[in-house]
């Protein structure tokens, strides 16, 4: 009877819930990055002039901090990567037994408030921590080198925050693999680099495609970390639609930013996709 | 009886060779040791500081006291933020869990015209940076001159919580075994019988681990919240605005005990589950 409209049902109050309360403001958002700002009028008035130069002048106004934005993502992205994937892969082959355990040990520090931990970071990076002092009698870092307020200390925090995004697909999608296709691999004579290069991480691609894009993603738009590790000549595209938001209530630059910003993900996330050439991703 | 062989071999290598043969047969057991020593740090800094005798700041260490985990209420504002963060939390996990579920189940269990644009609208939240969705559902409720508070923190927490519900049950019900259900059928048990004896105990586990993971990332979430809950605050808010004059150390109190909960949980969680496959 009501097999063919099964699905729809089951569909329809989530989609409705998405329609109103995800693309709703996404079109209102594009409305508002046209408008400007009515003459005479108070703060926060803007009217409706299709003014399509607002991008041109946001992107140009903050170029600087769009660049910074992908620049960082992008390290903290790969940083985070060869960081989880030894890890995903230990996990999946290597832990046995304890497999669960460590499993849970991965999650388990992001169940602590994510600002406490990056401004725990802040604390142990600054001059009162351990590092600076250890690295200083070292010889690594000179006497004047600071690690907090800097760029290095923004994309560690980013790449510290993210990594549950990147090394739970990874695991998901290694601990799939069949090892036998390994020894297999193994019995034809190809070592242990050949093996992963050929089997291995092509078998895991899903989940470094998905890893990198649930890292990538929230990195690029994050400002909390510029702004609890960074300094001003850190600032992200984030913190300037947050202040553009909040401080200033430009509401169009704030608008016009978040669209380019969104626009310029997915644009990257398609041809990414395509390159990486997985679509069972979604 | 291998190892005693060894060892009698050892002295005769030089010292440099036999550390790095160490290093070489025991590089994956090095490698999760300093993994876990820096997924650990902040966590065990955080929890360290929750006993720091600090007044109002929790920036230097300056002794031991206990009186911060017996009075974890004691910061003005801390306990309320929490609560507000609670509630948030389990509202938001409850309708993205309900509405992800259903949708799951659409698509993972249905072939239907539009089940690949389906897939793409519950990816795009995914793709959207949290700034953007925030900022953008704030533009909509000011525009409807809808006041950012509670109610509007709630139906921003579901937005982006509900994909990663779809997702997650959707990988569960991917991994079913088909036969169950048509052995189910051929019993005689009918469509709805098949669905709440067989179908749904065997999805629960990952409904119940989209849940968790639902309600960890509404009550973890900073950007979206900022936008849009005005002047009601919350614990992750509550932190960040403190930050600047100082964190009292209750704050590190509730995150470890946020933590030790939630570990607890997934443990008796997994032990539940395993006891389950076992009988």
């Amino acid at each position: 009877m009501g097999k063919i409209r099964t699905p729809y049902l089951l569909l329809l109050p989530g989609f409705a819930f998405l329609f109103t309360f995800f693309i709703l403001p996404i079109i209102n958002l594009a409305q508002t990055s046209t408008q400007t700002r009515i003459i005479n009028g108070d703060t926060g008035q803007y009217e409706q002039t299709l003014r399509f130069a607002n991008y041109i002048d946001a992107f140009i106004e903050n170029r600087e901090q769009f660049t910074r934005s992908f620049v960082y993502a992008t390290i903290a992205t790969v940083a985070a990567l060869l960081i989880a994937y030894p890890l995903a892969y230990a996990l999946a082959f290597k832990a046995g037994k304890y497999k669960n355990v460590l499993l849970v040990l991965v999650v388990a520090p992001f169940f602590t408030s994510f600002i406490l931990r990056t401004i725990a970071w802040k604390q142990i990076l600054g001059e009162e921590g351990f590092v600076v002092p250890t690295l200083r009698t070292l010889g690594v870092i000179s006497d004047s080198t600071t690690l907090t307020s800097s760029a290095f200390a923004v994309v560690m925090g980013m790449t510290y925050n993210f990594l549950p995004f990147m090394t739970l697909p990874l695991y998901a999608s290694i601990d799939r693999i069949d090892p036998r296709t390994l020894e297999a691999s193994g019995d034809l004579y190809a070592n242990g680099f050949t093996t992963f290069r050929r089997v291995t991480l092509p078998l895991s691609m899903p989940g470094v495609v998905a890893g990198t894009l649930l890292t990538f993603i929230p990195a690029a738009g994050d400002y909390v970390n510029a702004q609890l590790l960074g300094s001003p000549n850190t600032k992200m595209i984030g913190n300037v639609i947050e202040s553009r938001y909040f401080k200033v209530v430009d509401y169009p630059t704030a608008a016009a930013l978040s669209f380019t910003l969104m626009a310029a993900i997915l644009i990257l996330v398609t041809l990414y996709i395509r390159k990486a050439g997985t679509e069972e991703l979604v | 009886m291998n190892t005693k062989i060894k060892d009698a071999s050892i002295p005769t290598l030089p010292l440099g060779a036999v550390i790095s043969r160490w290093i070489g047969r025991n590089l994956i057991r090095i490698y999760m040791v300093v993994a876990f020593t820096y997924l650990f740090i902040p966590v065990a800094y955080t929890f360290a500081f929750s006993f720091n005798d600090s007044g109002k700041s929790n920036l230097v260490w300056k002794g031991f006291t206990l009186d911060n985990w017996t009075n974890p209420c004691g910061a003005p504002e801390v306990c309320s933020a929490l609560g507000n963060s609670i509630k948030i939390g389990l509202l938001a996990t409850t309708f993205a869990t309900i509405l992800g579920t259903m949708i799951a189940f659409a698509i993972g269990r249905h072939a239907f015209k539009g089940r690949s644009s389906s897939n793409l609208l519950i990816f795009l939240p995914m793709a959207t940076p949290e700034i953007v969705l925030g900022a953008s559902l704030l533009s909509l409720f000011l525009v409807f001159h809808i006041n950012p508070g509670f109610w509007p923190t709630v139906i921003a927490h579901v937005v982006f919580c509900m994909s990663f519900v779809v997702v997650t049950v959707k990988a569960r019900i991917a991994s079913l075994d088909p036969r169950l259900e048509q052995a189910a059928m051929d019993l005689y048990a009918n469509e709805f019988q098949t669905f709440r004896r067989v179908t749904l105990p065997l999805v629960a586990p990952g409904i119940a681990a989209a849940a968790l993971l639902a309600f960890s990332l509404s009550f973890d979430d900073f950007i979206i919240t900022n936008f849009n809950s005005g002047t009601l605050s919350t614990f992750p808010k509550f932190v960040y605005i403190s930050a600047a004059r100082g964190i009292p150390a209750q704050a590190n109190v509730i995150a470890s005990a946020m933590f030790f909960l939630a570990v607890i949980l997934v443990i008796v969680g997994q032990a539940v589950g395993r006891r389950r496959k076992v009988s």
